[in-house]
């Protein structure tokens, strides 16, 4: 869940940027919309726990953010929030598998080759764990960067832009599999973007099932 | 994964830039190496081969041709003294001993000394085999030259004349071997030893027309120089004057000719050192901008690494990591590479029986080098660490 009070953020010399209180259910869909510059990163990296809020309460995953150090944010962070970037970030330098390995490393944990495996599987490209990202097509690539955000199994999935430059069925295919993912996980979704098409690509039966709110961050 | 695994895979994933880096930090450290090992052995040679000669009393010319050809045995005499002369010096009230060394003849390159029982004692040397000469043209060998001449006991050979390998032979008269040096690492191990006598009877006995002309030899031997040990040390105040005045010989103390030396060699090792220490310079501003380059590239990769929970000391660690394996490794084939031009020099310079320096020597100095790569690795990581452990994910995400 994710639960917000007159949440502000102040960059040292730029703009305020104040956001509209959100409560979104455990399992339930935020679709982060508006043009760019509206402020959805900012509020993507408060809720990850990655800047302060300059004002305001922020709950996520049933931990108020507000009340913990940095060292236990970053701690909390691994277990709770998984990230899938709009540029997806897969180290060339590593294998699909090594490359999932840096969530265990990054939290500090051992690492649990079943649980990639379990993870590249679920997603259908367990084959491609002794690859090179050099060698994965563009789709293959998401799903591996999809992988790695819900290994440590978070409670809270942030997707940044995960349409930008693909065609409509490939854009299909991610939301559908962010949603079909988050669903299966049981966790909350938060997809950030300017792309009018997603909206659209969620499909109907999710309002009902699992709670689906549109939320248009614009510029105070 | 353990953050060492992540950094050596981060390392070696630009391995042609990698490799440069790694080359240019072990050449500056090979250097540094090479120059310990230098250093330290020719230190150690001269501490070991003048310990307790406090005087070289030789034929007038340079005082440090003097010390050199007598005690280290790497150039030529400036001449022979009488041996009248250095007996009388045996009696000097200021004189502990005196230690004839007469030069002329070598065998294949290995000189041959002609000298008393008491030059072996003064080194501490041991026989590894036989025993010690008893007659003229009986010889000792030093370790180094019974091993590399494969002489063994019972052996005989003639020598020949000077000091160099390539003199012509002195026909008849044979020398036995009849005993084998321990190694002392001393100047003695690629030496070949007899009796003072030996030395004469070869010459004499090749230049000698008749038994007169052979008398009249007899009545004017000489002998090369004499290595002098003082009663006290007040007589280092005295003696040397005495000598370089009052007779036709001259007087050169070791201590300050090898001062004057070290400081003349100096001079070579200041600009050797002050060049590899430009190569170690041009690695650490290299290992700097790779560093430096690999935090621009990677920004975003480090920056995932925090939104997957690293705090931001785990990924400076990482790039920290990556610098010091760059440095343990210059340091390995730095530290070889030392060895190796050391052990190169060693051979070029022992094929004139020359210097004793050679490769696989420890010295504790050699601790410095690791240190130095590992110094210089974590400096030029200093300000690219600061870099990874400040990266923003805010700047990640808002970087389209």
């Amino acid at each position: 869940m994710i639960r917000t009070r007159q949440l502000s953020f102040s960059y040292p010399s730029g703009p305020t940027l104040s956001f509209p209180d959100v409560d979104v259910p455990q399992g339930a869909v935020l679709l982060l919309s508006g043009p760019s510059g509206c402020g959805k990163s900012t509020w993507l990296a408060l809720v990850a726990g990655l800047v302060a809020p300059t004002a305001g309460e922020l709950t996520v995953a049933e931990q108020s953010l507000g009340t913990l150090k940095n060292i236990a944010i970053d701690a909390w962070r691994a277990g709770a929030i998984g990230f899938l970037p709009q540029k997806l970030h897969l180290s060339a330098a590593l294998t699909v598998q090594q490359n999932l390995g840096l969530s265990f490393w990054a939290s500090g944990q051992p690492e649990d080759a079943a649980r990639i495996h379990a993870a590249l599987a679920a997603l259908g490209v367990q084959d491609l764990a002794p690859r090179k990202p050099a060698q994965l097509s563009g789709g293959q690539a998401q799903r591996v960067a999809l992988a790695r955000a819900v290994l440590l199994q978070p409670r809270v999935i942030l997707a940044d832009e995960p349409t930008a430059s693909l065609d409509d069925d490939a854009a299909a295919d991610a939301v559908g599999l962010l949603l079909s993912t988050a669903h299966t996980q049981g966790a909350t979704l938060v997809i950030a973007t300017h792309d009018a098409r997603v909206a659209t690509l969620i499909p109907p039966e999710v309002n009902g099932e699992i709670g689906f709110k549109p939320l248009y961050l614009l510029r105070q | 994964m353990k953050t060492i695994t992540l950094a050596w895979r981060y390392l070696w994933s630009r391995p042609l830039g990698a490799a440069l880096n790694l080359l240019l930090l072990s050449l500056g450290l090979a250097s540094i190496t090479f120059l310990l090992l230098v250093d330290h052995q020719l230190n150690k040679a001269f501490e070991r081969d003048l310990a307790g000669i406090d005087l070289v009393v030789g034929a007038k010319g340079s005082p440090m041709q003097l010390i050199l050809s007598g005690v280290f045995h790497i150039d030529v005499p400036p001449g022979n003294v009488p041996l009248k002369a250095v007996q009388a010096l045996a009696k000097h009230p200021m004189v502990a001993s005196v230690i004839p060394i007469s030069l002329g003849d070598n065998f294949r390159g290995f000189r041959i000394v002609g000298t008393s029982h008491d030059y072996i004692t003064h080194y501490q040397a041991t026989l590894a085999q036989g025993r010690l000469w008893d007659a003229p043209m009986q010889v000792v060998l030093g370790a180094t030259a019974a091993r590399k001449l494969g002489l063994a006991l019972g052996n005989t050979f003639v020598g020949s004349h000077g000091l160099g390998a390539g003199g012509h032979t002195h026909g008849d008269s044979q020398y036995t071997v009849t005993g084998i040096l321990a190694p002392s690492g001393s100047v003695l191990d690629r030496l070949i030893l007899t009796d003072t006598v030996s030395v004469w009877k070869v010459h004499e006995d090749y230049t000698a027309v008749d038994d007169e002309d052979r008398k009249v030899m007899e009545e004017e031997r000489e002998v090369t120089m004499a290595l002098i040990t003082y009663k006290t040390p007040l007589a280092a105040m005295s003696f040397p004057r005495y000598i370089n005045t009052r007779t036709e010989m001259q007087a050169a103390a070791p201590a300050l000719e090898i001062t004057r030396l070290l400081s003349m060699l100096g001079i070579g090792t200041d600009v050797l050192r002050a060049f590899a220490g430009v190569l170690l310079l041009t690695a650490g501003l290299s290992v700097f901008i790779a560093l430096w380059s690999a935090v621009r590239e990677r920004r975003g990769d480090l920056a995932l690494l925090r939104m997957l929970g690293a705090p931001p000391s785990r990924v400076a660690a990482l790039l920290l990591t990556e610098a010091l394996w760059l440095g343990a490794l210059a340091a390995v084939l730095g530290v070889a590479g030392g060895q190796a031009l050391a052990a190169l020099l060693g051979w070029m310079l022992q094929l004139d029986n020359s210097l004793l320096i050679g490769g696989l020597v420890w010295p504790p100095e050699l601790l410095w080098v690791p240190c130095l790569a590992l110094g210089v690795s974590l400096l030029a990581a200093s300000l690219p660490t600061l870099g990874a452990y400040r990266v923003s994910v805010l700047e990640l995400l808002q970087s389209r």
